[in-house]
């Protein structure tokens, strides 16, 4: 019960900074609120069990990825006044597509967690053993550099950095003019 | 589990030794890339180009000489590192094709003057490690990255120009919807590890082929999470109702980029598709399935909308953005025709149309070069300017347009031809249909390029040696493909096979 509302609670904040982030017109008060969310995201994931996650989550996404946003922005000339409403004609037509989603998958999701006291969800979570909690980060450490698990896609995402790392700057510094 | 084994075995290295040969590649282009003068440029490209037909070499060396990747193996023991990849006769074929297409664009690239930098081969060379491994993974995770990774080598490739108003807003355009299709194919991907807690999709497909592993309260459930990834792989191959970006990004993007948007990763697109949908992981692979009436309705849609919609551009690149729109569509009939067969026709046609898109881009790109701008208009009278360029232009379209004696007859015929044995001559009925109106456009082209006239027909356009070569290359591919598809196809078929592991 008390973790239902915990729940309940983080995932209002979560949401409701997700809000803040996407209407502000301040840029740097929304990227304050990314963080926000982000936070939110964290404590979601301490409620599950995952504080491996839950740590870099927050060294991660708040530790870096938020500053650097808050740099990019501050950095930027003219983008701290900026007078832009988030909105354009079509949010009208943003929303009802938005709802009509939310409709589909809330009607999914309730046939395999119904919505009545007492019923039975399909599936329900596993038990898990403390010891293998307990030992979780040394098995993704593991995992992570195991020629028969992951150690492929974990190379391959450095691949993928250097290409996003080629990209920025392409994209931010411009070729000299001879 | 058994986390301790660090190294891997043989197979497992060869497996992919191609994409360890393209990183070390991107690091020598980068690194050439500095200590050359300014007047030298084009050299980087050079060994861009010359790079990727090495690879090309050692690919195709190790299945002539070594029979590597197997073919004759199980699907356990094809399955390497972890799971992750699947080394098998499609990889090696998608593998052939992306490098060739890395090498032709190279190539055509080379004398591009705002692309003579570092930094643009080596994302040519980093989207085809993503398109490499997207045919090669059988698992979630490692397709996954593999997509990112093609698709932000994509994204900044065709936001290249970032003088040019109109690139860099193809750039934004491209990686937005990108990522917006990104995000809504990994949420219908998490939904369904949520389901089965399995990554693997040969796994996944073993579980779905279980009578009652999945209850009927999940089927919604696990149809959205169908939907949703169609979704993702839909905006990959620019199938219709996700082609909206595709005219934008076409025509803003540098023409090179075009080309190789449209055959490596369309290509690319079309091996994850095919491979997930076969292997049955959303589902068997028969006419009841859900998904199956899905694609069968993309299938069509596609075909024609893209075909109508093409018939009214005044810009060759959008007119070539709606003919690849049409030309997934066929592709897309190899798919749902759900035999090794249809398969390995889809596998042939889009091997087909790697060499005759980049043919027609490549003509596209020196003719632009010249006259800057990409209006229909630009050909008229090409065949006196430049005869080279219009007959190399002249045997693309053919081929585009599916004529007798070029490949993309075959590769039609092949198609419409898998569809009739699988039962379903409606379809090809009407992707015959559509072919007709394909021709319509196309021979448009032709007239204006032999027909009509221009008034600069004095002003000859000046071909390099390296874009002859690409052009001469891709055409002699569209004909020895068009009069000679034996081998070709036969490889391809029995390639199809391994799309269907578990039936029969």
């Amino acid at each position: 019960m008390i973790q239902q509302i915990i729940f309940i609670v983080i995932s209002f904040l979560t949401l409701l900074m997700g809000w803040i982030v996407v209407t502000n017109r301040n840029l740097f008060h929304a990227a304050l609120a990314l963080m926000g969310s982000f936070l939110g995201v964290a404590g979601l994931y301490v409620l599950l069990d995952a504080g491996f996650l839950a740590a870099a989550q927050l060294l991660v996404y708040i530790g870096a990825i938020s500053i650097l946003i808050i740099f990019a922005i501050m950095m930027t000339r003219r983008l701290m006044q900026t007078s832009e409403t988030p909105f354009n004609n079509q949010w009208v037509l943003g929303g009802i597509t938005s709802l009509v989603v939310f409709a589909v998958i809330a009607y999914v999701v309730l046939q395999v967690f119904p919505w009545q006291p007492g019923a039975q969800p399909f599936g329900a979570a596993p038990e898990v053993p403390g010891a293998v909690l307990e030992a979780s980060v040394t098995q993704l450490g593991a995992a992570l550099v195991s020629v028969d698990q992951y150690v492929l896609p974990f190379e391959v995402a450095s691949v993928l950095l250097l290409a996003a790392l080629i990209g920025a700057i392409v994209v931010a510094w411009p070729e000299k003019k001879e | 589990m058994n986390p301790q084994s660090l190294l891997p075995s043989v197979p497992e290295f060869l497996a992919i030794l191609p994409e360890i040969s393209l990183v070390i590649l991107i690091v020598a282009v980068l690194a050439y890339d500095r200590i050359l003068k300014p007047a030298e440029r084009r050299r980087v490209g050079l060994l861009a180009a010359w790079g990727s037909i090495v690879i090309l070499l050692i690919t195709v060396g190790l299945w002539v000489l070594f029979r590597e990747p197997e073919p004759n193996r199980s699907l356990v023991e094809s399955l390497m590192w972890g799971g992750m990849i699947r080394n098998d006769l499609i990889t090696l074929i998608f593998r052939v094709m992306f490098l060739v297409a890395v090498a032709i664009v190279s190539l055509i690239s080379l004398d591009v003057p705002a692309l003579q930098r570092g930094e643009y081969f080596a994302l040519l060379l980093s989207a085809t490690i993503g398109f490499s491994l997207m045919a090669a993974g059988s698992d979630m995770i490692m397709l996954f990255l593999a997509i990112e990774t093609a698709s932000i080598s994509l994204y900044i490739l065709t936001g290249f120009l970032t003088d040019d108003r109109r690139s860099t807003e193809a750039g934004i355009k491209y990686f937005v919807y990108g990522a917006f299709a990104s995000a809504i194919m990994l949420y219908g991907l998490s939904l369904v590890y949520g389901i089965t807690a399995q990554t693997n999709i040969y796994v996944i497909a073993s579980l779905v082929a279980q009578s009652g592993a999945i209850p009927p309260e999940i089927n919604g459930l696990f149809l959205l999470a169908t939907v949703m990834i169609v979704a993702g792989f839909g905006f990959k191959i620019s199938a219709v109702p996700f082609h909206f970006w595709t005219p934008d990004a076409y025509e803003g993007a540098p023409a090179p980029v075009t080309a190789f948007v449209s055959t490596a990763s369309k290509a690319a697109g079309f091996a994850v598709t095919i491979r997930v949908f076969a292997a049955g992981a959303l589902g068997a692979p028969n006419f009841d399935s859900e998904w199956w009436a899905m694609l069968v309705a993309i299938t069509i849609v596609t075909m024609t909308l893209g075909n109508i919609l093409a018939i009214f551009q005044s810009n060759i690149k959008r007119m070539l953005a709606y003919s690849s729109i049409a030309q997934a569509g066929y592709t897309l009939i190899g798919l749902v025709a759900l035999t090794p067969d249809g398969s390995g026709a889809a596998m042939f046609y889009l091997l087909m149309y790697v060499f005759t898109n980049v043919a027609a881009f490549g003509v596209v790109v020196l003719v632009s070069r010249e006259t800057g701008s990409d209006d229909m208009q630009d050909f008229y009278g090409l065949s006196r300017r430049a005869p080279y360029l219009a007959l190399a232009m002249l045997f693309a379209l053919l081929s585009l347009g599916g004529i007798p004696p070029t490949a993309g007859f075959i590769g039609k015929f092949f198609i419409f031809k898998a569809a009739v044995d699988a039962g379903l001559w409606w379809l090809a009925l009407i992707g015959v249909l559509n072919a007709f109106i394909g021709l319509y456009y196309y021979l448009s082209v032709v007239k204006y390029m032999y027909l009509y006239r221009s008034d600069d027909e004095e002003e000859r356009i000046p071909v390099s040696r390296a874009a002859s070569v690409a052009l001469a290359l891709s055409v002699l591919g569209i004909i020895y493909l068009g009069i000679a598809a034996g081998p070709a196809f036969e490889w391809t078929r029995q390639a199809g096979a391994a799309f269907f592991p578990f039936s029969g």
